[in-house]
């Protein structure tokens, strides 16, 4: 087990170089660099001051060149300075990432919530009413546009009904405190959030379902219902206890679909997360912001990965390292 | 003795009978047969034809042309049509008209039939979502088929590359790719080739894993002995033997990703970097949605393509579940 981890460990840092070398590859090359950006208009810069400026944000050297030294920084934990804010990419990502994490975590832990309940429940009454809405509603909700659903939503509870608040994290000029400040965190999180769970909700779902179905039909769980169990305790202990192990499986890989959700979502109601902050670091050029944050993404998701493949194996005694 | 006789001869003709009638079905049939029983996917078929149709055969009937804008007179308020519409100084762009029977869905905000473009729309929605999944599953049933026959140091490789791409966000990668085609000054009309081969490119993991999974399976079974033991070529075991077993998998991420590539493909133009003006896509017509008075007071501009995008990918989604049911020989029924 411990031999496996630390392989693991150490293929992930494979991973994580080969997707550092793509990343980078691709931002370097994306002609018209930050520099030129922002004096573009700007009669008074000098082409010895553009060339200046390039060698203080590392824009001369060549692609190779400027990744080595990239990674050697990365390497001490040193992602560069954001070009936008002025600041270390590291700093940016701290200060940014709790409304993020908020969102996808909350989310995430929702969609389980919601998904498995109703999963088993759509899987024990295969092809009955009950099953086909679960099922068409799920199924629903992967195939809204996040975009059209999260602008329809708006413009009927904040827009026409005035319950929520259009955008935004906080209500401006209202210095609440303590509850009333929770309170207020939570109307403006209520619509992305919805948006997230009903978009998101229907793939775990719809695994839930299938591999519920496998399991019921399985011999265990006709020979515990032959030996008298009351159906709770089929279900519950026999039938859930093995849904599990695929389950915790793909909930690792749910990672880097919750983080570009999060870039359309924050975007859409100006949440001040990672995801609305990348999106304008598109739009202006900010390299080591980018790479920082895809990076942060990548090495989360890779986590997510390496925790659930040890997870499988502690709710499957059968799995052996 | 008379009535046995009789009776053995009922019981002959009975059990002939019952010979005759017995119909014996193969896998394919019996696929099919689970496959209909699910009304969920019978919906999802007659959408897809639908859909189909009114994308393909539809902009043949509609009177007016993809781009064609189209002008109103101020003063007499009748409308003119693009061709008839030079040296007129009282004519102006007929924005957002509202529902008639000249323009079924009214016109946008550029003075284009909604009801026109939708078909238009349709068709490149559907082609992105048709050539992305090819070009997905050629990339990842041969890196999987690679991947998963050969095994050990290559297998290694192989899936490396696959988590690199499972780590990939996808959504600020495109962010960041569609600025390089911007900055290269790529033109709409090539762009939208670049964006399906991007997506493509993109996508590919999944499917590798997947086949993969099945050929290190289908690898040990006995008919690969044979199949070696008739010494034919490496990749015509790869190619003849393996893949086409894994084609009830390769069907089910294929119906799967056709709608999930629609659907991202619409956040995309969302996000300004997909299928760019003039062409119409679901995605781009849905996206009027984020203006505020268009959301307000014209719903017929940006609630059908919205409509459209979420019937076409829920159809293509209960297909493949109704699938992924019948291709399970373990499902009853």
């Amino acid at each position: 087990m411990k031999q496996y981890i630390l392989k693991r460990i150490l293929i992930s840092f494979l991973v994580l170089f080969g997707v550092s070398i793509l990343l980078y590859g691709i931002a370097r090359s994306v002609p018209g660099d930050y520099v030129s950006n922002i004096t573009a208009g700007n009669q008074n810069i000098t082409p010895e001051m553009e060339q200046k400026m390039r060698e203080l944000y590392g824009l001369d050297k060549g692609i190779i060149e400027g990744y080595i030294s990239w990674l050697g920084d990365a390497l001490h934990g040193d992602f560069g300075t954001s070009f936008k804010f002025q600041q270390p990419v590291v700093e940016v990502i701290k200060k940014n990432m709790a409304p993020t994490l908020a969102l996808a975590g909350i989310s995430m832990i929702l969609e389980i919530l919601i998904a498995i309940p109703f999963g088993i429940i759509a899987a024990r009454r295969q092809y009955s009413v009950t099953d086909y809405t679960i099922v068409a509603i799920a199924l629903m909700g992967i195939s809204l546009p996040s975009f059209f659903f999260a602008s329809v939503l708006r413009s009927i509870f904040s827009v026409k009904l005035g319950w929520l608040p259009v955008s935004g994290m906080l209500t401006a000029r209202m210095n609440y405190q303590g509850w009333d400040l929770f309170v207020d965190y939570a109307k403006h999180f209520a619509l992305p959030i919805i948006v997230f769970v009903i978009t998101g909700v229907g793939g775990l779902l719809r695994y839930t379902r299938t591999n519920m179905l496998e399991v019921l039909s399985a011999d265990y769980v006709r020979t515990a219902r032959a030996k008298g169990l009351p159906e709770v305790k089929v279900i519950g202990k026999h039938a859930f206890r093995n849904t599990l192990i695929p389950i915790v499986t793909i909930v690792g890989g749910m990672i880097p679909g919750l983080f570009s959700g999060a870039v359309i979502t924050e975007g859409i109601f100006s949440l001040e997360g990672l995801g609305n902050i990348a999106l304008k670091a598109v739009y202006s050029g900010d390299i080591p912001y980018l790479m920082g944050f895809n990076m942060f993404i990548a090495v989360l998701t890779l986590i997510g990965t390496l925790v659930s493949d040890i997870l499988y194996a502690v709710v499957d005694p059968r799995v052996r390292y | 003795m008379e009535e046995n006789k009789d009776l053995k001869q009922r019981n002959q003709q009975e059990q002939d009978e019952f010979e005759k009638n017995q119909v014996i079905m193969t896998p394919g049939q019996l696929v099919a047969k689970r496959f209909f029983r699910n009304k969920l996917a019978c919906v999802g078929l007659a959408i897809i034809i639908v859909m189909a149709l009114f994308c393909i055969i539809g902009p043949m009937f509609s009177p007016y042309g993809e781009y064609e804008i189209f002008y109103i007179n101020s003063k007499t308020g009748e409308e003119v049509r693009m061709a008839n519409a030079s040296g007129n100084p009282d004519l102006g762009v007929n924005v957002k008209a509202p529902m008639s029977s000249a323009h079924l869905l009214g016109t946008d905000a550029d003075g284009r039939d909604v009801f026109t473009r939708l078909m238009y729309g349709g068709r490149i929605s559907l082609t992105v979502g048709f050539v992305v999944v090819a070009i997905e599953l050629i990339i990842g049933i041969i890196m999987g088929g690679i991947a998963g026959y050969y095994g050990g140091k290559v297998d290694m490789l192989i899936m490396r590359l696959v988590e690199i791409f499972y780590s990939l966000p996808f959504v600020p990668m495109m962010l960041i790719i569609s600025s390089l085609f911007v900055g290269y000054g790529l033109s709409p009309r090539y762009k939208i080739y670049f964006i399906m081969i991007v997506m493509g490119i993109l996508y590919w993991a999944g499917v590798a894993r997947n086949v993969r999974a099945q050929i290190l399976s289908l690898r040990e079974m006995e008919y690969m002995q044979a199949a070696e033991a008739t010494g034919i070529r490496t990749w015509r075991k790869i190619f003849k033997h393996l893949i086409p077993n894994t084609i009830p998998i390769i069907i089910l991420i294929a119906t799967m990703d056709v709608g999930g590539v629609i659907l991202t493909e619409s956040v995309l133009s969302y996000l300004g970097v997909g299928i760019a003006w003039p062409y119409a896509s679901w995605g781009n017509m849905a996206n009027a949605v984020t203006d505020s008075v268009i959301m307000k007071n014209y719903p017929n501009i940006w609630a059908p393509p919205g409509i459209l995008i979420l019937l076409t990918v829920l159809a293509f989604n209960f297909i493949g579940d109704g699938m992924r049911d019948a291709f399970d020989p373990k499902m009853k029924r």
